[in-house]
């Protein structure tokens, strides 16, 4: 409807005053009837329509936009202000809440009816929105006179909620409201003049709270209250803080809660990491690590801990072992690496288990092991003692493939840890060529072959190359024995011959026995085979272990003959008796040519031991070069078949291995020097040496002044020389 | 000089030849000016009074001889520098033309004039320049066989009292004790005995707080390093 009259601005604001005092009164009621009446509604829009739309100099959009300001200054300077001014505490909250929604509800009515300027005039001179403007007052006349206080009384809120009593978070949520959106579209406010003195505050109550808990409480206990007190602050967040101070307040309290108490609480004494793992507390232990796990290098203290518990564990396992072998008691292998595994098995659960396969607690495990893994127990090498548990391990007889393959799995385990593989590698082969040679028939190859596949696996072939010869050899000399007994039209010497061809490279070194004087059936023997192989293979020469043979032998005793399972030296020996009753220590040895410290063993275990085969003049218990032996007619036995046994020569086949091991060390460092400045041509000496111990470590931990040693070897073969310039680097020698 | 007269000669690898034509850079007659074959001739004179006349070189007992005519021990370092401006190759020995080169260089023609002329030498073996090399070549003079490349202890010992004993006689007492009383080694390889004249020169002693054992210093300095410290603890 076009009107003709122009609507002054004073008669228009006149109106508008009533409309905007109608609405105060209807607020400040508070009944439900927040409706202005649609008459007075409807009129107020066209008013200010009407004064918008007037043609200049009637035109008061600019003036009424002004007149909006005024009014919500007003409105909050006068009546909200004051208000909230009057109350303290709770009851300010409730009034700034309650006067919040108020002046939301009345802006929003003003906004109605300024409607056409936020339309049209607003976005053409691009002047800040009514929303804007009223919120600006706002905040200037009302929130900035407050804030403080209120902040206040909401931290107060916040920590007796804290202390267990309900408080009303509606309230807080929406007086929280008013900082956040006095931020004016940013989260500067809330951040500036609220969050950052809930921090602070958060900071110090659970820091006191911490210092009470950890005096008071067990390890356990404390988590519990850490986790629950997490749990709940997470709530708070949820219920009525801004969403962005989630990860702030949860750093604050793992901080004050978690990190700065961590050594304490993991190491307290009776209940604290060490204790848990002692006491199988599957359900602390797992909660001890979600607490720690989302916290940077949280984790670090308790991998850490429960190192250091292993590492104690696995000692106390050791001192135990070492002590019983200074009182004189045997070491026993077996017992010792299988409470080991067993040691490592009852830790990978929990690493498994509570702390969810994290790399950390492998680590930890593997560096705890390490360290007690490679101590000496009573003379032994750890490397040594591995060795003799495979050793019983794969001679015991009725054990299933998967009661095998578990514990070889452990073994190998075990033998990661263990810096010196290669002595290892030495020892098992010494007592693999002691079972395939001596104890054939209980060998078996399942099982030997599973042992070594698995350590192939884990080590890498060249280390098991020469295991799997000897295996392979056995197999090889079987088939040949075959063939050789298929060759033959009768017996040589009238004896039933089986020879085992072994290949130098794979085998220990044996000494060989110097020219041994073989009875004649037994010569017969060895010239048969000789034929027979120089037939078969080109130009291979062939040495002869009698050290290592078994003899079968019939002794022909009064009472009933008697089958003997003999060493073929104690066969040899017995078989001069033939010819003769009585010999001489002397005559004895002249004839065989038999080392003095050979022959004595022989005797004692044919005269001196279980099975008197011989009676010995004198009767003493030891050999002397003077006694005179007896084939002694008389002996007999229960049984048809008798196993005479030998003791193995008492060199000190540990010093040996490890000699051999020694000797082999230094040709792989040669090598290895030598590989790295071929390629390399020129480097200085300290990266020389750490290259060196690199490539070297698969196979043991080299010490580094073998290595400098081994440097100047190479300097005076020429293969290498120093520097003109600078004595500290390495050329190369082409 | 360790090597004297009365010590019995080890057989040889590399047999002398006395010929004329000695392995030397020898200017050819034609351009030998008559003066200079003048000088040559006074100097082979002087040779010849201390050469064993069927050898036709200087022998030990010829150079003791000489000492004591030089009125110098044949001990004295001297000779060893001598011997090292001759470039002699075999110890207790010198040659017609080692004998010319010497005493060429050092432009004398007698004993008199040469006893003179031994101090000065001493000054130019002892400049940083040349002294490694002489030291170097010590060691090298007291190999005895062509296949040998390094030196039993006790010729060592009294080998670096006379090349270092003057300028480093602490590290040398020290070093010499340590020798006599360790096992590791038997023997000295060139290696090591140059490694000993750059640790005397570079290293502070007896402090030795610049020394460090993890750069490639040779082992057996380093056991002596570790054998001083316990001492000095």
């Amino acid at each position: 409807m076009y009107r003709e009259t122009i609507i002054d601005f004073e008669q228009g604001c006149k109106c508008l005053e009533a409309g905007v005092s109608e609405l105060k009164r209807i607020l400040e009621e508070e009944t439900s009837e927040t409706r202005i009446d649609p008459k007075q509604y409807l009129e107020l829009y066209t008013t200010i329509y009407n004064m918008c739309i007037q043609k200049h100099p009637h035109d008061h959009s600019q003036r009424l936009y002004n007149k909006y300001h005024d009014i919500v200054e007003h409105y909050a300077k006068k009546t909200v202000l004051p208000c909230v001014q009057q109350k303290h505490d709770e009851y300010l909250l409730r009034e700034l809440s309650r006067r919040w929604d108020h002046y939301k509800v009345f802006v929003n009515w003003l906004s109605h009816f300024f409607n056409y300027l936020e339309r049209f005039f607003i976005p053409q001179r691009n002047y800040p929105s009514l929303l804007e403007v009223a919120m600006k007052s706002f905040r200037d006349r009302v929130y900035l006179e407050v804030q403080v206080n209120a902040k206040d009384v909401v931290i107060a809120l916040i920590d007796k909620e804290r202390e267990g009593a309900q408080i009303d978070r509606e309230l807080v949520k929406n007086v929280l409201n008013v900082f956040v959106q006095s931020g004016m579209g940013t989260i500067e406010k809330y951040k500036e003049d609220f969050e950052m003195f809930l921090l602070e505050d958060t900071e110090s109550y659970y820091a006191r709270k911490a210092s009470r808990w950890i005096q008071e409480c067990s390890c356990p206990e404390y988590m519990i209250k850490s986790e629950e007190s997490l749990r709940k602050e997470k709530e708070r967040v949820i219920h009525y803080l801004h969403s962005s101070t989630e990860c702030k307040l949860v750093e604050i309290v793992e901080k004050e809660l978690l990190v700065s108490v961590a050594k304490h609480l993991l190491e307290k004494e009776h209940s604290g990491c060490s204790a848990l793992l002692r006491d199988d507390k599957v359900d602390d232990l797992s909660r001890m690590y979600r607490l720690y796990h989302p916290i940077p290098k949280g984790l670090e203290p308790v991998a850490d801990a429960f190192r250091i518990h292993v590492a104690r564990e696995g000692n106390a396992l050791i001192k135990q072992a070492q002590d019983a072998a200074a009182n004189g008691s045997l070491v026993e292998a077996q017992v010792l690496v299988g409470k080991i595994i067993d040691l490592h098995e009852k830790y990978m659960v929990y690493v498994l288990d509570c702390f969810k396969n994290h790399t950390f607690f492998h680590k930890a495990l593997k560096e705890a092991f390490k360290v007690f893994c490679n101590k000496k127990v009573g003379g032994s090498s750890s490397a040594e003692l591995l060795a003799n548990f495979c050793d019983s391990l794969l001679k015991k007889s009725g054990k299933s493939d998967e009661a095998i393959e578990a514990t070889v799995d452990n073994v190998v385990k075990l033998l990661d840890y263990i810096s010196d593989n290669d002595l290892f590698a030495e020892f098992y082969r010494k007592k693999l060529a002691r079972r395939l040679l001596f104890d054939h028939h209980k060998v078996n190859k399942e099982h030997e072959t599973i042992m070594i596949t698995k350590i192939k696996r884990q080590q890498g072939g060249q280390y098991t190359s020469k295991m799997e010869g000897m295996v392979t050899d056995m197999q090889l000399a079987k088939e040949f024995q075959k063939g050789f007994k298929g060759s033959l039209t009768a017996k040589p010497g009238g004896i039933d011959l089986a020879v085992t061809v072994l290949n130098t490279g794979f085998w220990p070194s044996y000494k060989t026995s110097t020219d041994l004087n073989l009875p004649r059936e037994m010569v017969e023997c060895v010239e048969a085979f000789k034929s027979y192989y120089g037939t078969k293979t080109n130009q291979r020469k062939l040495r002869w272990l009698y050290s290592h043979g078994t003899c079968h032998v019939i002794g022909s005793f009064d009472p009933k003959p008697i089958e003997l399972v003999l060493s073929t030296y104690q066969a040899v020996v017995l078989c001069l008796f033939n010819n003769t009753e009585r010999l001489t220590y002397q005559e004895i040895i002249e004839q065989l040519n038999l080392s003095h410290e050979d022959l004595v063993r022989v005797l004692l275990s044919l005269s001196c031991a279980k099975y008197r085969i011989l009676n010995k003049e004198p009767a003493s218990k030891s050999i002397s070069t003077t006694d005179v032996f007896e084939f002694n007619s008389k002996f007999t036995s229960t049984m048809r078949r008798i196993k005479v046994s030998i003791p193995p020569p008492p060199i000190d086949e540990r010093k040996k291995v490890v000699e051999d091991v020694d000797q082999d060390r230094r040709y792989a460092i040669d090598a290895c020097i030598v590989r790295i400045m071929k390629s390399r041509k020129v480097l200085p000496h300290q990266q020389l040496v750490s290259q060196c111990v690199e490539q070297l470590s698969r196979m043991f931990k080299p010490d580094i002044k073998m290595i400098k040693k081994r440097i100047e070897d190479l300097i005076t073969r020429d293969y290498l020389e120093r520097d003109a310039k600078n004595h500290h680097i390495f050329n190369y020698v082409a | 000089m360790p090597r004297t007269a009365s010590k019995p000669t080890k057989k040889r690898s590399k047999p002398y030849t006395v010929t004329s034509s000695d392995t030397d850079p020898v200017p050819s007659a034609s351009s030998k000016t008559k003066k200079s074959s003048k000088e040559n001739d006074e100097k082979y004179k002087l040779f010849n009074k201390y050469a064993n006349t069927s050898s036709g070189v200087i022998d030990p007992e010829g150079i003791e001889k000489l000492c004591s005519k030089l009125k110098v021990s044949h001990t004295d370092i001297k000779i060893l520098m001598l011997a090292w401006k001759m470039k002699a190759e075999r110890q207790g020995y010198f040659t017609k033309a080692e004998w010319r080169r010497a005493l060429k260089a050092l432009k004398v023609d007698t004993i008199k004039k040469l006893k003179k002329a031994l101090p000065e030498l001493e000054k130019e073996v002892r400049k940083p320049l040349n002294f490694a090399d002489f030291y170097a070549y010590a060691f090298r003079y007291c190999l005895t066989d062509e296949r040998q490349n390094c030196i039993d202890i006790g010729t060592i010992c009294q080998l670096l009292d006379m090349v270092l004993g003057s300028t480093f006689r602490d590290q040398v007492d020290h070093f010499v004790d340590y020798l006599k009383i360790q096992n590791d080694y038997k023997v000295i390889t060139m290696d090591q005995w140059m490694g000993f004249y750059r640790f005397c020169n570079e290293i502070s002693f007896p402090d030795m707080t610049n020394y460090s054992l993890e750069l490639a210093w040779p082992l057996i300095l380093d056991n002596f390093f570790e054998w001083m410290r316990e001492k000095q603890a």
